[in-house]
């Protein structure tokens, strides 16, 4: 099978990769470039575990191919933290017992994160549909939920 | 298993590519790499259009144009297009509405296929290169169809006239156990001069509630009125079973959520 070349910026730094034509984005970041924050929970589009966020949308990159990402800026939730110091979801995510087993919260936090960078306020209706394609099986919902909320917030404060 | 992607950047030359066995076309993805990913080796190479013209929304009088690339996401917050926005956002979650295209969901077998069913209720045309052809007529002909879909025109319909219903267990975001698209042109005094009534899970694929649609014509909606529409509501169908619901049980409740719609 022919390699094909992919090149995006992955949280802010340029990467450049040689993946076998029909590889998943999801393969590409775990596998090739060893950002494993995307976890592979079904490969089905189901569980929002493998959600990142490519040119401001949500998307699931077990189901887009690498090579369709050609040139865009692919955000995860590994590249949040900044100098050590976490971002106010993670922070928030981890007040709130938020995350028991973890798999599914780098998919939640991405959730999270382009629903509050377009509503600096959201009610707990646009939380529960933000986050209604990450299936969670540890924590029932309410503690993401709230912390979501808390963070939203936290955000609020500190820019007024 | 490897999946050989081609991208080409116009629908003429990727039609032409689409001919080879074992190739099939890559919308937003959600259904044929789920496919590739659960082992399906039937699909052994993809292609794709970059067209900028395949991902357009026109709106214009009524008459309106979706590229067959536009996504559920795109429709659901386009300011003109407010009437589809239920129906666009009754299709998965919030990632799936960034992906999930217009010409893939036509594609959609049961239990997919929401957004389609309103376009059916709307009695849309189905464009390729080859030509255009009525919703229904693409329906029935889509498992031996090769050819690239453009996109989709329909007359856009008034809020009033329109109603579409998503029947799902998980809130706000499972999957059908049906769905339902009406479009009522009523008199002034207000019986139904002329109905269409799609229906999602009910067959394979979207279907049209025929008896029920001539049942209509003439009544006011009140429940007395309606009741001869709702009994023969099942007439034709052939749901499907699956995980959410028997087909038995969709047939039960097909009358009852199409009663609540018409009564809304
Ligand atoms: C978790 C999950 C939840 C879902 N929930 C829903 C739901 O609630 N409601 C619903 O309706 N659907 C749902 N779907 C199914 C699917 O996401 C949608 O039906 C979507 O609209 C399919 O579009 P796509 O662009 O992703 O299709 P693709 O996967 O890209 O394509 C699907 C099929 O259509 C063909 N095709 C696509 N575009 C064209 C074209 N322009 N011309 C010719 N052939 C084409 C492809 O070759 C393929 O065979 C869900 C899917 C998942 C994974
Ligand atoms: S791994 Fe992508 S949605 Fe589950
Ligand atoms: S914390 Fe375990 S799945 Fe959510």
């Amino acid at each position: 099978m022919a390699k094909v070349p992919v090149q995006f910026t992955l949280n802010g730094s340029e990467k450049a990769e040689f993946v076998d034509s029909g590889t998943t984005l999801l393969h590409a970041l775990r596998d090739k470039i060893g950002d494993t924050s995307p976890k592979g929970g079904c490969h089905q589009g189901t569980c929002g575990a493998c959600s990142v966020i490519i040119d401001g949308e949500l998307r699931l990159s077990c189901l887009t191919l690498a090579e369709t990402c050609n040139g865009a800026d692919i955000r995860t939730t590994s590249g949040l933290a900044e100098a050590g110091v976490l971002h106010p979801l993670q922070r928030a995510f981890l007040d709130a017992f938020a995350t028991q087993c973890g798999f599914c919260t780098p998919g939640m936090i991405m959730a999270a994160k382009v629903l509050l960078d377009h509503t600096a306020n959201p009610s707990r209706e646009e939380v529960v549909e933000a986050l209604s394609g990450n299936i969670c099986r540890c924590t029932g919902y309410e503690p993401i939920i709230q912390a979501v909320l808390t963070a939203a917030r936290a955000n609020s404060q500190n820019a007024a | 298993m490897t999946l050989a992607l081609q991208t080409f950047s116009t629908v003429k030359d990727a039609n032409m590519a689409l001919q080879a066995a074992g190739t099939r076309y890559l919308g937003g993805g959600t259904l044929v790499v789920r496919a590739a990913n659960e082992g399906d080796v039937s699909v052994s190479s993809l292609v794709r259009v970059t067209e900028p013209s395949l991902s357009a929304i026109a709106v214009s009088g009524g008459e309106t144009r979706l590229g067959a690339s536009v996504t559920m996401a795109a429709i659901a917050r386009h300011p003109e297009l407010a009437a589809l926005a239920p129906a666009a956002r009754a299709v998965g979650g919030p990632a799936i509405r960034n992906m999930a295209t217009v010409g893939g969901n036509l594609f959609a077998p049961a239990p997919y296929g929401d957004f389609t069913v309103a376009m059916l209720a709307l009695d849309a045309i189905v464009v390729t290169e080859d030509g255009q052809v009525p919703i229904q007529t693409f329906l029935a002909g889509r498992d031996a169809s090769r050819a690239i879909v453009t996109g989709i025109t329909f007359v856009l319909p008034r809020a009033e006239s329109f109603r579409f219903l998503k029947v799902a267990r998980v809130k706000p975001k499972g999957v059908s156990v049906l769905s339902i698209a009406t479009l009522l042109q009523r008199a002034a005094d207000g019986t139904v001069t002329s109905a269409r009534i799609a229906l999602g899970c009910m067959a394979d694929r979207p279907m049209r509630a025929r008896a029920a649609e001539r049942a209509l014509l003439g009544c006011r909606l009140t429940a007395e009125e309606i009741a001869p529409a709702l009994a023969v509501a099942g007439e034709g169908t052939s749901p499907i079973t699956d995980p959410i619901a028997s087909a038995w049980y969709r047939n039960e409740v097909l009358p009852v959520h199409l009663g609540r719609l018409l009564l809304a």
